[in-house]
């Protein structure tokens, strides 16, 4: 596996980092990573990562969720166990359909929110077990910490990101099989 | 930034008024060309009229025996007066042009009232990204004053110059032989009545009155005195109105069906005008910002407005469920005869109602980018709209026509007069004051508010 060479620059405040940022997209450089210890609001939009596909998946999840509960309910009420609730036999699904109507609420919403969380968490790459990526341990207390690939341009990325004001840099070799 | 009302929307609006004063007129004289003494022949011609669809050779027969008959019965009715069927549609079909008058009225004034309410959660909440569209909000609330007197006259005039056609409880002929209502005569009568609309337009106007003054007055002032008084009032506003919209709605729109009751129904009326009141706010800054006004307004507005939209839309739908589904499961007799007429008479305007109020809402305003297209949320403005004038509809009219219903002249013509009433009052309000409230203290918060 080919190693290759990355630059790290640490910052101490959300709103110097939001502006390094800025400067370094400017010039035109690849940001790779950005670790933060908290969510810093419009940095996606600063680094130029794509709009989130995750509301998406929440709406077919949802979609799931929505046909589960009426297949389920068919199932259990209507086919396989009819009974006579409150004067009202259940022999057809639509006929009693209101009496169904909170289930299929609630296993929308389950269905949507625990599916879309769980996309969310392997999307990140963050299944049990899993060895952490964050190079630095300072970045989940208070520091913030951005990667940049090095391509024979070393010396200018380090001058450039230390006037951005960074409080260190450091240049690392990274193994790509770490993850 | 200043506005005035433009030349072409007030003839506009002018022109709906007298257009719709027409529909409203035509109405109620269609209507009283029906009588007791004629009414006989109406129905029975309105029967053949539907038979002749049909008609087949047969049908000269069978018309010429018909007509003998009834003739022959009408004769023998002459001194014992209408058959009981005869009197109660000759009822229902004077009662429709004061219920598509009050349909209308109600609706127009529930906007203005529904966004009095989100102006007072603003500023009793301190928000920080609204305070750019306050000048619309006042500007919309400016008709709930006029809307509601207007309201309680119609519903005053119903009972006094008009023959009870829409609070039946206000017929002593029919207390007389109702036990149930006899019950609540304490409370159901025409003084009382009154006194408490009185009391609740009192308690609205006088807020609505002075919230505008200290708005106003913040604008050219050096400290935050006026914001300071409007944050204690409007927190004491939310307080007596979460309490008067909740008696409103009995007294307004349930008592129409006085044997019938459900304790949710204030926060089911909150929640129709809350979201057609926050729906008006979105469509006229829309409307004001394609006219080069209101610069400060971002996307970012637009898109909070349409999320209230999506939401409270929800939120109705949540309540209206959950009326009807415990009615439904329990089926008890003086309880579920309320949808029983809904679903047997008003099929379309019921179920199209939640398609119109659940089910486009839901779908058109799901998507985040979508929610600050400003054509996108007009049309499902215009969509919601519609459907809640649909509900404001299916409170009303089943009570009071039954099985007599139709949007036609008399619906129309009161959505135009008061609609037209509503444009004018609305957009007058709109040009007596600068459209932002530049003295508010969030003001700048909410210039830059981006989300």
């Amino acid at each position: 596996m080919e190693a290759s060479k990355v630059i790290h620059a640490i910052y101490t405040d959300d709103d110097v980092l939001m502006s390094a940022v800025k400067k370094v997209k400017a010039q035109k450089h690849h940001i790779e990573e950005i670790y933060t210890p908290f969510p810093v609001h419009g940095l996606d939009k600063a680094m130029g990562l794509a709009p989130t596909r995750i509301a998406i998946t929440s709406f077919l999840y949802g979609c799931v969720g929505l046909t589960v509960a009426i297949v389920m309910m068919n199932f259990i009420m209507i086919k396989d166990w009819p009974q006579d609730i409150g004067g009202k036999p259940s022999f057809s699904y639509l006929e009693n359909m209101p009496a169904f109507v909170p289930i299929m609420f609630e296993l929308t919403v389950f269905f949507a929110a625990h599916l879309m969380v769980i996309t969310f968490y392997l999307r990140s790459r963050m299944w049990p077990f899993k060895k952490a990526e964050n190079p630095d341990p300072r970045t989940t207390d208070d520091h913030f910490l951005m990667e940049i690939a090095i391509h024979n341009n070393e010396s200018e990325l380090t001058s450039l990101l230390e006037e951005t004001g960074a409080v260190e840099i450091n240049i690392v070799d990274k193994d790509e099989d770490a993850h | 930034m200043e506005y005035k009302i433009s030349n072409r929307l007030r003839m506009g609006a002018i022109i709906m008024m007298v257009l719709g004063l027409m529909g409203v007129g035509y109405g109620f004289i269609d209507s009283h060309g029906y009588t007791e003494e004629n009414i006989t022949e109406k129905l029975a011609a309105e029967h053949h009229g539907h038979g002749d669809a049909h008609a087949t050779e047969s049908h000269a027969n069978e018309h010429s025996d018909s007509a003998h008959g009834e003739v022959a019965s009408h004769d023998e009715e002459a001194h014992g007066g209408l058959t009981q069927h005869e009197e109660h549609a000759l009822h229902q079909i004077h009662n429709r042009p004061w219920s598509a008058l009050y349909v209308g009225a109600f609706f127009f004034f529930m906007i203005a009232l529904g966004v009095l309410a989100f102006y007072a959660i603003q500023y009793a909440a301190q928000a920080g990204w609204s305070p750019v569209l306050f000048r619309v909000m006042e500007g919309i609330t400016a008709y709930m004053l006029p809307g509601a007197i207007i309201v309680l006259l119609i519903a005053v005039a119903s009972g006094t110059i008009g023959h009870y056609n829409i609070f039946v409880w206000m017929d002593p002929d029919v207390v007389a032989h109702d036990k149930l209502i006899q019950g609540k005569s304490g409370y159901l009568n025409i003084t009382w009545f009154t006194i408490r609309g009185i009391i609740f337009i009192s308690g609205w106007a006088l807020y609505r009155h002075f919230s505008r003054k200290f708005s106003i007055a913040q604008d050219s002032a050096d400290d935050n005195r006026n914001f300071k008084k409007n944050f204690r009032i409007s927190a004491a506003f939310l307080v007596f109105y979460i309490y008067t919209e909740s008696m409103m709605s009995w007294d307004w729109v349930m008592s129409v069906d006085p044997h019938w009751f459900s304790t949710l129904f204030g926060w089911y009326v909150f929640a129709s005008m809350f979201v057609s009141g926050i729906t008006v706010i979105a469509m006229i800054t829309i409307y004001l910002k394609s006219k080069g006004l209101l610069e400060f307004v971002n996307d970012s507005h637009i898109h909070d407005l349409a999320k209230f939209m999506f939401g409270i839309s929800i939120f109705w739908t949540y309540l209206w469920f959950s009326q009807f589904m415990l009615i439904w499961y329990s089926n008890i007799p003086e309880e579920v005869t309320y949808f029983v007429t809904r679903i047997e008479h008003y099929k379309l305007p019921f179920f199209g109602m939640l398609a119109m109020n659940f089910i486009f809402p839901l779908l058109l305003l799901m998507n985040s980018d979508y929610k600050r297209i400003n054509w996108f949320v007009i049309m499902t403005g215009i969509v919601i709209l519609c459907g809640h004038y649909l509900d404001v509809f299916n409170w009303i009219m089943p009570a009071t026509v039954v099985d007599r219903w139709f949007i036609g002249m008399p619906e129309i013509g009161a959505i135009l007069l008061f609609g037209g009433l509503f444009l004018f009052i609305v957009f007058t309000a709109l040009g007596k004051a600068p459209l932002l409230a530049k003295g508010n203290p969030f003001i700048k918060e909410s210039e830059h508010f981006h989300y």
